[in-house]
Order: structure tokens, then C-alpha cells, then sequence
């Protein structure tokens, strides 16, 4: 079985508190990850000042040509792994490593492998839409020149602490640019997947970074507290209920459910069917694991029809063997999570929304395309098979997120767009109508928008969103120079 | 047996409960082994007055101290004590090697005193050896409703206080060199200060559960060569002392009870009359055989492994007590 060490500013340590994480699929012992008690934590990190003087040290540029470094051993390197017992990773060890704990097929892992490589290979793109096009310099000098006003920034921490999840490798695009950013990095990762960070940093140091300038702590989650505790800025994933906490905190970044969307405009209504594949790629693609997946569909007209299109479609996503490059569907590396999930949402479709007598129960429209069970076993793993709900606005399955491709259908006035989404992530408007457009540039809900026929997965380096990690790890300061 | 079910020397508890039960322990009860008979020790039992029906008439006349245990919530369980809590811990001092732990040496306790048993026992370990004991009290209670309450900043901002005094009594007193403490205090107080640099030679460690990675990150970083006495104990059984760690243990932390006054049993969960093999896992199970207090058979919200005797203690022991996984909610167990 292999072994992950904690990483004491890049310091191996083996604890004695070992946890194992399963395969999936046979649940036998997979991986021993080493786990950190909070008091070693907390004593590493009073040394997060001498960290970030070490990255401060390094220009700019230096960091930058190091993270297109970082990203072609990321992608293609044999990297460490355990170097107290000498274990390396291969890219493709890394594929199935991910594959076994997560049971993301691997063509999945690619992608978001290929995803992280894209963030670290144009991470100056990537910075320049964190910072509005700020010249790099400014990291070296914390002072800069735009249109011949000065600006000047500093630092709000002296780390970026990140409380990771399991559910999709992609997510660690988001913190991936701190260490170009000068920000020493206190990593929990998540308990099914500790190998992407890991991985990431070993390409970082690969590449010829100090090592004192990453953490590496698999820890439970009064550690994860502890983490966002004692480092001034932190990021955390997680569902409404692990991520409550952290809400009213400014210090930490909550990254909860997206609640993502795809709307066709009244203009678009009934060409509805040139966006099914987009819709389709929206809910499905990696699983449906995203939070930029898309969780429902608002339509202003047809949404009978468009429900049932989608449903027959996306009924066609069935389970596939882990190497097959056509899989998309991962099954749950908890086999008894599938069945409570899809009884719920069983329970839900007989309920009748707030509206009362007029709210009608909600319907499972795949079912009739798929067979009678929502959960499927193949090949040793189990999954929820895509749904599609057709719902009124008010119902409960109206406006949910699930890890596992699923979306609700909801027809609507167009005059109640958007201001009865409700928070959403990333929302895909198709339409034509430069007033209706307006409408959601307006919205204060969205935070990402895709205006046309854009999927809600499809990211673009110089936009960032669900916050701005430039901005939440430094701070503009009013700056004047006697000439 | 004689002694608690003795009319003259019983305490009323058992008294009564001998006449409900109908029978007879001072003939039936021959063994440990018939222990079994009374069908375990309830812990409500210890909840709530009159306490005195728990003070053995062969004792009456002198003088009573009462020391809680639980009481987060609700009623506390209560156990009165007239001198076992200075029996248990000279008995315990005798563990302590006396090159970390100086006869004459001064200590200082950080920690919950208030109702517990530790504001007297810890001093009275003290005066034993021939020191005097400062404190600083702790009280665990409040902690745990600020972590119930979500306040992890007072819990942070309540640590600090009770550290501030911690170090202050410790820059003010050079012949300090033996430390009473919880875990997470110590923790506390290395964060702040090099114990070897305030002259600490000996911490003997309690309270809350500790891990075989804490027992480690304990002796290896935070001691700086003092020596770490980590115990077992509480308010109903009295104190066991810990095994010297070996490099075989791995830095599990292995205890004996202080037999023949207390014993413990690690028994099946799910069959209370079955002791686990050695090695095997399963609920704690104490026994109290002293003349103040007689407690046979209480199951302890703890589980732990059996442990094999040793040539130091010659009776079975228990390795890495920590919460008892079975009950459905957790105990919150607070910075003390």
C-alpha cells in the first residue's frame, strides 16, 4: 500500500496516525495517508512569516517560467511520492491513483489533469485576469504604474490555507496560481483525494522551488479548522453544512455548491433543440462533479418537451469500465451514498412545492429511458444514474446540486429572469435579446456569465470567479511618492 | 465485601441496595471473578444526593470532600473521598522518576480544580515529594459550551488567559520544574515558551484523551528533554499510571490500574461478560476495591485494546483509551 507523508514546509514527516483510504470498488486497503494532530499544526505554522520570505526573494518572472516547468512535470513527470521509502508516481500511476480512490474514470482525470497544466502553463494570463492586467512586476515591487497612477498592494497573509475536496481534481485550478502570487501554501487535502496536491507540489519543487514554501497536511476536519484558523487568508470546499462556519468569516473564501445554470432566452425559446448537446455537455461532463456542471435548465417556453429531449439524451451516459475513454460517469467510492441520494430525491419528486394546491409534485423524466432504478451497479462500482426532473419553479428539486449528473427543467415568465435563480455560479444564457442580456449582467446572483451558447463548464484562464484570489490575498493600499 | 455490606461499616447505598437485592456479597462474592453478580455499576447511580448515603459508616466523623466528574450537561456524577485521592497518588508518585520529577521541587498545575479531585490530588502529589504546588485553574465546563456555542475565538481568547498565568507564575517562580497539564495546554504553553529554557524537567500529562501521534509530537517537540508522564485516570477509579514507551510500542500509550485498589477490563461491546483477547479492542470496564468506595463493574465511555501485563505491572493493562466509538454522538471534549 502506498504512503502520502504530511509535508512540514516540504519535510517529510510519517505520523503514527495512519488512515486508509479504500479502492473503491473491492473497499479494500488502498492508500495510508499520514495524518497531522493540530499541535503539530499549529507549531509549524508560526513559521509562515519565514515562508513567505522565501517566495518574496524569488522575482516574479523566476516564478513564473518555474510554474511552466511545474506544469510539464505535472503532466508528464515521474515524480516523488514518499521519498522516505523512495515510492514515485508515474503519470499514469497518478490516473489510477486518483481513479481508484475517487472512481473518476480516467478519462476524467485527464481532463483535469490537462485542466491543472492549463492554469500553471498561462498563469500569467491567468494573473492578468486576477489582477485586470497589472504588470507581474508589482509582486517584486509591491508598487506599480497603470495609466501613470502608482498603485500599491500588500500582502493580507503571510499563507494561503485551502481545505480541499474529493470530488474533482479540477477544483485545485483555483489555488493553483498563489505560489506565482508569493504565497506559501497549507494544504489539507481531501480524505479521497490526496493526490492531486500532492502532486502539484512535488512538480513544483521538481521544477526547483525552495520546499519550505508548501504544507501538506491530510488531517480530519478539527485540523482543516485549525488550518483556516491560524493562516490569515483561506479557501474552503465543501457542502452548505461543512462550509457553514466559515461563511460570516472574511478571511476564509467558501466554495460551497454552484448552482449553475443554463437559460434560453424567450428569443431562443423554440430552437431549443440546436442546444441540446450544450445543455447535455453542461450537466454531464466530469461526471456532473463540478460545480460548474449545470443543475438545472430555465426555459420560458416548452419545458415539457425540452425535458423530455434532455432526459432521453442523457439517459444514454451509462456506466463504463474506468479506462474506457468514453466513460463519464464516476461511480461513489462510498457504495451505500448512491441509494440514500436517490431515495431522497424519490421522496422529494411526490412532494408538492410551497405554492400548495396549484404546485405539482415534480417527475423523474429519465426514468422511462433508462429503466425503473436510479442506481446502477457495473463492473464493481456503484452509480446514480443521470436524471432529469421537470418541476415547478417552487418545488424543492427546483434549484439542488447532487455529485452525479442531474438537472431540474423549470419554465418560467421571462419577466421573473433572473431574479428567481437565486445564487448561481456560472449561468449560460442563450439568448439574442440584448435586453434580456442586460437583465443578468445586472444580476448581482451570477458570478460567472456566459452570454450565448457557451457551456457552464468551459472556463476561461482571464476570468476568474467564485471569487479573486488576487484580491483576496492582497490588498490595494493610497500610495504617494515625493518626486 | 465484609467492610461495604457490614452494618456498621457499609454506607447506606449498598446497604439498601443489599436489602433490595436479597442477597448476601459478604458470602456469594468470594472472587473478582463474582464481581459479575451485580449486574454492573449504573452511572446514574452517582448522580445526585443524598451523597452521603456513599459514606461508609466505618468512616463517620471524619471529615468529607466530594470531587464531580461529568457535568457539561446536567447533573454531575459525584464520589466522596476521605483519603484515597492521597493513597492513589503517592501510590502514583512512586511511578515518577525522581532525576525529571525532583523531590523538593516546586510544581505548577494548569488545569480544571474547582469540584474535580485533581485541585487537591495534584497538590497533595506535590507535598508528597517535598514541593509546593501553584495553580491555575481551567474550567472545562465553559469550554465546552463555547465550542457547543461555535465561540472558537473565546475558546482561543479563554487559552491565552489561562496561559498569561501559566507563564507568569513561571517567570516568577525558578524552582517550578514539574508541570501538571491536559494535553491541549501543553500544547498551549510550547507554543508560547521553551519549557526546558522555564526549567521544567517533568510534565506529568492527563485529563483528555491523548494519541500514540500526540504521545510522539509530545516527547519529541514539545519536551525538549523533559520527561512525559502521560496518565489515566479519573474521579471513580484513581490513577494508572503509564508504561515507559519502548521503539515495539510505537508510541501507543499503554496504562496499568493501580490494582488490587482498581482494576480494568476491556470487554466485548456487544457482551459485556466476555474480555476480549489481548490486542483486542473493546469497551473500558473499571473496578473500584477500596474501603471508601466500592464500584464493580462500570463501563466507561471510553474503549481502548488489552494489554498484556509487564514486569512492572504484573496485571492487564490497557493501550490507546480513547472515546468509545459505539455511542452515536461524540463527546466534545474542550480545550482542558
Amino acid at each position: 500500500m502506498v504512503h502520502l507523508p504530511i509535508l512540514r514546509w516540504g519535510v517529510p514527516y510519517k505520523s503514527v496516525d495512519i488512515a486508509t483510504v479504500p479502492d473503491f470498488r473491492t473497499r479494500a486497503p488502498y492508500a495510508a495517508l499520514s495524518q497531522a494532530n493540530i499541535g503539530l499544526i499549529r507549531r509549524d505554522l508560526r513559521r509562515q512569516a519565514d515562508a513567505r520570505a522565501r517566495l518574496t526573494a524569488i522575482p516574479v518572472a523566476e516564478l513564473v517560467r518555474l510554474a511552466g516547468e511545474a506544469a510539464e512535470h505535472f503532466l508528464h513527470a515521474t515524480l516523488p511520492l514518499d521519498s522516505l521509502s523512495g515510492t514515485t508516481q508515474t503519470p499514469q500511476d497518478y490516473v489510477a491513483q486518483v481513479s481508484a480512490t475517487t472512481g473518476m474514470p480516467w478519462a476524467n482525470v485527464r481532463r483535469n489533469m490537462a485542466k491543472v497544466h492549463g492554469v500553471l502553463s498561462q498563469v500569467e494570463e491567468v494573473i492578468a485576469g486576477l489582477t485586470r492586467g497589472l504588470d507581474l512586476s508589482v509582486m517584486d515591487s509591491g508598487v506599480s504604474r497603470t495609466d501613470g497612477r502608482m498603485l500599491s498592494f500588500f500582502p493580507r497573509t503571510d499563507a494561503l490555507g485551502v481545505v480541499l475536496p474529493s470530488n474533482s481534481p479540477g477544483v485545485h485550478s483555483l489555488w493553483a496560481p498563489a505560489t506565482v502570487l508569493k504565497m506559501p501554501l497549507v494544504l489539507k487535502p481531501g480524505s479521497a483525494e490526496p493526490w492531486t496536491p500532492y502532486r502539484m507540489i512535488q512538480a513544483w519543487l521538481h521544477a526547483g522551488l525552495p520546499h519550505d514554501v508548501f504544507c501538506y497536511y491530510p488531517t480530519d476536519h478539527a485540523g482543516g479548522h485549525e488550518i483556516l484558523r491560524q493562516c490569515g487568508r483561506g479557501m474552503v470546499f465543501g457542502d452548505v453544512a461543512s462550509t457553514k462556519r466559515w461563511q460570516s468569516d472574511p478571511r476564509v473564501e467558501v466554495h460551497g455548491p454552484g448552482y449553475s445554470k443554463v437559460i434560453i432566452g424567450p428569443d431562443m425559446a423554440d430552437d431549443w433543440e440546436a442546444h441540446l448537446d450544450l445543455i447535455v455537455e453542461s450537466i454531464a461532463s466530469n461526471g456532473g462533479r463540478s460545480c460548474v456542471n449545470a443543475s438545472s435548465v430555465w426555459v420560458t417556453r416548452h419545458g415539457d418537451r425540452i425535458a423530455e429531449a434532455l432526459g432521453e439524451r442523457i439517459a444514454r451516459v451509462v456506466p463504463r469500465a474506468a479506462d474506457d475513454p468514453d466513460a463519464v460517469l464516476a461511480p461513489f467510492a462510498d457504495p451505500a451514498v448512491p441509494t440514500r441520494v436517490s431515495a431522497m430525491i424519490d421522496a422529494e419528486l411526490n412532494a408538492i412545492g410551497p405554492d400548495g394546491p396549484t404546485g405539482r409534485p415534480a417527475r423523474d423524466v429519465t426514468a422511462a429511458y433508462r429503466g425503473a432504478s436510479r442506481v446502477a451497479e457495473h463492473a464493481g462500482g456503484t452509480y446514480l444514474l443521470p436524471t432529469i426532473v421537470r418541476c415547478d419553479r417552487s418545488h424543492s428539486l427546483a434549484n439542488r446540486e447532487f455529485l452525479f449528473p442531474y438537472a431540474s427543467v423549470v419554465e418560467v415568465d421571462a419577466a421573473d429572469l433572473p431574479s428567481c435563480l437565486g445564487p448561481t455560479l456560472v449561468a449560460t444564457v442563450i439568448t439574442a435579446d440584448r435586453a434580456f442580456a442586460e437583465r443578468f449582467v445586472a444580476s448581482p446572483h451570477v458570478d460567472r456569465l456566459n452570454l450565448g451558447a457557451i457551456s457552464t463548464t468551459k472556463i476561461g484562464w482571464d476570468q476568474p470567479h467564485e471569487g479573486n484570489l488576487f484580491e483576496h490575498l492582497y490588498a490595494r493600499r493610497a500610495i504617494q511618492r515625493l518626486a | 465485601m465484609q467492610w461495604h455490606f457490614s452494618p456498621e461499616t457499609g454506607c447506606p447505598f449498598w446497604l439498601e441496595w443489599q436489602q433490595r437485592a436479597g442477597w448476601d456479597p459478604r458470602t456469594e462474592v468470594q472472587s473478582y471473578a463474582d464481581l459479575h453478580k451485580f449486574g454492573g455499576f449504573q452511572d446514574e447511580w452517582l448522580r445526585g444526593g443524598p451523597v452521603r448515603r456513599w459514606v461508609p459508616k466505618g468512616y463517620q466523623g471524619r471529615p468529607v470532600s466530594v470531587f464531580e466528574t461529568g457535568g457539561s450537561t446536567g447533573v454531575p456524577k459525584s464520589r466522596v473521598n476521605i483519603d484515597d485521592f492521597r493513597i492513589d497518588y503517592e501510590q502514583f508518585s512512586r511511578t515518577l522518576p525522581d532525576a525529571y520529577f525532583p523531590k523538593g521541587a516546586d510544581w505548577l498545575e494548569i488545569g480544571p480544580s474547582g469540584p474535580r479531585r485533581l485541585r487537591l490530588a495534584i497538590e497533595h502529589l506535590a507535598q508528597h515529594r517535598g514541593g509546593i504546588c501553584f495553580m491555575v485553574d481551567l474550567d472545562p465546563r465553559w469550554v465546552i459550551k463555547l465550542i457547543k456555542m461555535g465561540e472558537m475565538t473565546m475558546v482561543e481568547a479563554y487559552k491565552r488567559h489561562v496561559i498569561d498565568q501559566a507563564l507568569t507564575l513561571l517567570k516568577a517562580h525558578p524552582n517550578i520544574q514539574c508541570l501538571f497539564t491536559t494535553p491541549k495546554l501543553l500544547e498551549a504553553l510550547c507554543e508560547r515558551v521553551s519549557l526546558k529554557k522555564m526549567g521544567i524537567t517533568g510534565v506529568f500529562c492527563g485529563g483528555t484523551e491523548m494519541t500514540p501521534q500526540f504521545h510522539r509530537f509530545a516527547v519529541e517537540e514539545l519536551m525538549e528533554g523533559a520527561y512525559f508522564a502521560p496518565t489515566y485516570g479519573n474521579t471513580l477509579m484513581g490513577l494508572a499510571a503509564h508504561k515507559e514507551p519502548e521503539p515495539e510500542d510505537d508510541w501507543a500509550i499503554i496504562y496499568y490500574p493501580p490494582a488490587p485498589r482498581a482494576g480494568i477490563e476491556v470487554v466485548d461491546p456487544t457482551d459485556g461478560s466476555r474480555i476480549v483477547e489481548y490486542g483486542e479492542t473493546g469497551r473500558v470496564r473499571l473496578t473500584t476495591l477500596t474501603k471508601e468506595f466500592f464500584m464493580p463493574q462500570f463501563l466507561e465511555r471510553d474503549e481502548a485494546e488489552r494489554e498484556r501485563p509487564c514486569v512492572k505491572y504484573p496485571w492487564d493493562g490497557v493501550r490507546n483509551v480513547r472515546p468509545f466509538s459505539g455511542f452515536a454522538t461524540s463527546v466534545v471534549e474542550g480545550v482542558y
